[in-house]
């Protein structure tokens, strides 16, 4: 009787070890296709394609560019585009996508605001003393000179404002290697728009009929 | 069950370790240019903030300057765009 109770016990916690082992491997593989390659050299010229599409549809020739000036409109068409490009995975991507609809009716004092105070935050950080605060020490969260700058952090990243940690250290991974994209796409771009259009027609390999 | 659930509440978070956190600013501190090479454990992690912190500031400056740069090209040269699909289709 025992024998007949304790087996198919038995049977269950190997099965259940097993569907637990998969289950790890499993989520493990979905984060890393999560993670968007940012580095990628497709993931780039993706990225380039769009943009150009954009921007060709930004009205920089205007006579008199109202409110955004030319250079604005081109951030603004680059950080767009660049949230496209992020699939809407990631919560800065959601928050700029967002964000372009909430200020078409919110005044524009309140965006110029936020960037003084925290500049002020980081000065005053940077007067106090630094303690040494190991990694470890991450954990107590309480300590005022780290959370100033998780605050600073926060608001950096965009949408990031009231997350909390580690929330706000995924994103900025993320943000930062999207940024790093984007500067090179968009360098690569004035290059070609400045040093190109001159010298095209000569690298052009002529076709062979 | 209850401990681990007081815990929680405690620190705020939604039972996030701290070994997740660690791993996550290790990670971060990796693509800092600054502080790249580094051993992981010996930058305290206020350093690793103001790193990201002023990294993510500068790349947004290069971000605007090459916008301000792209805004007078594609601004001034007419012949921008058949130059840039003339490019693209050659790539």
């Amino acid at each position: 009787m025992a024998s007949v109770i304790s087996n198919p016990v038995g049977n269950m916690n190997s099965d259940r070890i097993k569907r637990k082992k998969k289950r790890k491997s499993l989520i493990k593989e979905s984060q890393q296709n999560q993670s968007q390659n940012w580095k990628s050299e497709a993931q780039q010229q993706i990225y380039s394609s769009k943009l150009i599409q954009a921007l060709s549809q930004v009205s920089l020739n205007s006579p008199s560019p109202s409110a955004p000036r030319g250079g604005r409109a081109v951030r603004e068409a680059a950080d767009r585009v660049l949230a496209v490009a992020a699939k809407g995975r990631t919560r800065w991507s959601r928050a700029i996508l967002t964000s372009r609809i909430k200020l078409k009716f919110r005044k524009r004092k309140r965006a110029r605001a936020s960037p003084a105070v925290t500049a002020a935050l980081v000065t005053g950080s940077n007067r106090a003393k630094k303690s040494r605060v190991s990694i470890l020490r991450l954990k107590s969260k309480s300590l005022p000179a780290v959370q100033r700058k998780v605050k600073v952090l926060g608001g950096l990243v965009p949408g990031c404002r009231k997350q909390p940690l580690p929330v706000i250290l995924e994103e900025a991974t993320d943000y930062i290697a999207a940024l790093e994209m984007q500067v090179r796409a968009m360098s690569a771009l004035a290059e070609l728009l400045s040093g190109g259009s001159a010298g095209s027609s000569s690298s052009a390999p002529p076709p062979s009929s | 069950m209850s401990s681990r659930r007081s815990r929680s509440r405690q620190s705020g978070s939604s039972r996030i370790t701290d070994d997740q956190i660690r791993d996550l600013v290790t990670k971060l501190q990796q693509l800092l240019p600054e502080i790249r090479e580094r051993r992981p454990d010996k930058e305290s992690a206020a350093r690793v903030l103001q790193e990201t912190c002023n990294y993510i500031r500068n790349l947004h400056r290069e971000v605007d300057d090459l916008s301000e740069r792209l805004s007078e090209l594609l601004t001034t040269t007419d012949t921008a765009q058949a130059a840039i699909i003339r490019n693209l289709l050659m790539q």
